[in-house]
């Protein structure tokens, strides 16, 4: 059996996924991503081909992608995280033309082509308000962690409007609406709405078109899916449980499938790496 | 002798001043605005009667400023912060022509009359980048009280440059830098720049005119004025009341009020 590894190093978590080569995921491994880039590559590597029962001598190919691609030492070539998120989702909805990528710390749009491959993209990682970030600080500011967004935002039925100008302004905004007696799961139901919004402006400037495959950490969030589905006024794919945040690792240890079979039919021992 | 207070109910700190009919400050108080607006603006009025030795009474016309000033209930009047800034800032350096307001959430780059009277401002409203705030995730992040980051800023020798926009993104990449190695008054000196520079950006805006007064809580900060200082190319004038300068002014108006009801109706000039 021939075993690839894809490790995605977000700016939030990081994620390790060992993949056979029937494309079955047989390990994966989530770890926040800290400072330390290279160890925690590493170690979600380590940890996800432990998991798989393997060692990682039994990996053939390892490819990283995220934002700290380049610290992560211990893969053979990087790709950019839109071309292993467009892998991995079109791998899963073979019919995707858009997706929508929200993540802790960034949020992407990316329009394939035909081919499945990347046409544009548009991406935001300058300002919280149009990221996960903006959810977190709203959780906090109520006293909430970013685990219970989940569930405290499945109760509410109203979202009270929260402006998304600024995750940092967004403080005296949720204050004000506590101290008036409004209900934290509808505050924080607002904020969802308002960075559905900012994905939408996103999502436009790369002439978005069905279907519509949404990942990343953030759509966890089934009221994230909900809002976005209703402001779209169009069907979703997410992909199935956690897999929403695997997307991406996923997709580079497909990719690294998929280029080890091309180096075995071409008969040449040696591969050259590539990526971006 | 008849007396009048400013209220300042800013995004993190209110500040009440009381003057005399001389425009002599005699009492003052600062406090954290909190969740309760309306409290911390009650608060900061009775607080700055007890520090003037001064009852209620005595107290012959009140106006509200700042983000909070509908919420100054026991007000008279209210009047936006950048009237308020200017009219401080003239009060306190006559040759005052450009105020730069640097606070808790924003930053206001405001061009004034030789009366005080407002000519052109410009402020951030879209974004908490370039604010007190930048400061003060730099603070929770290094874990060092505000009142020391300017101090230990201008030890730096070699800024860090900082390249995140996002005072949310700036926490973590403070931290990122501290994780490299980097020395944390480097990074301070960093950061002071960043915010030296976006708030250079704003003045200009306004076109900066000689003297330039720096108002508001960050005007405390020694490394700022040091930063602003060099960004600017001119020195700019800091009084122990910059962070009083909105609720200085606002006693101003509030003391026109006093004077103009006093006075016969000919010679009324000027009510904000």
């Amino acid at each position: 059996m021939i075993y690839t590894a894809g490790i995605d190093v977000g700016s939030t978590y990081t994620k390790a996924v060992i993949l056979d080569e029937k494309n079955e995921i047989v390990g994966r491994v989530m770890e926040p991503t800290g400072f330390k880039l290279t160890e925690v590559a590493e170690h979600a590597y380590e940890k996800s081909a432990q998991e798989a029962g393997l060692s990682t001598d039994d990996v053939s190919y390892v490819i990283a992608t995220g934002f700290g691609r380049h610290q992560a030492q211990i893969s053979d070539v990087h790709v950019t995280d839109l071309t292993a998120a467009a892998r991995g989702a079109s791998f899963l909805f073979p019919n995707t033309q858009t997706i929508l990528d929200v993540g802790g710390q960034t949020m992407k749009a990316t329009r394939l082509s035909d081919d499945a491959k990347v046409r544009s993209f548009r991406l935001n990682d300058k300002c919280a308000a149009g990221t996960g970030a903006f959810l977190e600080k709203t959780a906090r500011y109520m006293g909430y962690e970013t685990n219970e967004i989940g569930p405290l935002v499945e109760t509410s039925k109203t979202p009270v409007p929260i402006s998304g100008v600024c995750a940092v302004f967004a403080e005296s905004e949720v204050i004000n609406h506590l101290s008036e007696g409004m209900d934290p799961a509808d505050i924080m139901h607002g904020a969802v709405v308002s960075l559905v919004d900012r994905s939408l402006q996103l999502m436009k400037r790369v002439r978005m078109e069905p279907e519509f495959t949404l990942i990343g950490g953030i759509l966890r969030f089934r009221r994230m899916v909900d809002v976005i589905r209703e402001k779209l006024d169009s069907d979703v794919n997410v992909p199935p449980g956690d897999l929403v945040q695997y997307t991406s690792a996923f997709g580079a240890a497909l990719l690294g499938q998929r280029r080890l079979k091309k180096l075995a039919t071409s008969g040449t021992a040696e591969y050259q790496p590539t990526g971006g | 002798m008849a007396y009048a207070a400013g209220v300042d109910v800013g995004s993190t700190q209110t500040k009440a001043v009381i003057i005399d009919e001389t425009g002599r400050i005699v009492g003052r108080s600062l406090m954290d605005t909190g969740a309760n607006v309306t409290r911390a603006a009650e608060n900061a009025f009775q607080e700055a009667l007890r520090n003037g030795d001064l009852l209620e009474e005595q107290v012959g016309f009140i106006v509200g400023t700042g983000y909070g000033r509908y919420k100054v209930t026991f007000g008279n009047t209210q009047v936006t912060e950048i009237s308020c800034h200017g009219r401080g800032a003239v009060h306190m350096f006559p040759g005052t022509r450009t105020v730069v307001d640097m606070g808790g959430q924003d930053t206001k780059a405001i061009r004034v009359s030789e009366t005080g009277e407002i000519l052109d401002f410009c402020m951030n409203d879209k974004c908490a980048a370039g604010t007190g705030r930048f400061l003060g995730a730099a603070s929770a992040a290094l874990d060092i009280p505000l009142d020391e980051l300017g101090p230990t800023a201008l030890r730096g020798q070699r800024a860090v440059k900082i390249s995140t926009t996002c005072t949310v993104f700036a926490e973590s990449e403070v931290l990122s830098w501290l994780g490299k190695g980097k020395k944390i008054e480097d990074i301070l000196l960093g950061v002071h720049q960043s915010i030296g520079t976006r708030s250079a950006g704003l003045l200009r805006r306004v076109g900066v005119e000689e003297e330039v007064t720096f108002t508001g809580g960050v005007a405390r900060n020694v490394a700022m004025i040091e930063t602003l200082n060099e960004r600017l190319g001119v020195p700019v004038n800091v009084s122990d009341e910059s962070h009083f300068m909105g609720a200085l002014g606002a006693a101003l108006f509030a003391l026109d009020h006093i004077l103009v009801s006093r006075a016969p109706a000919s010679s009324v000039e000027r009510v904000p």
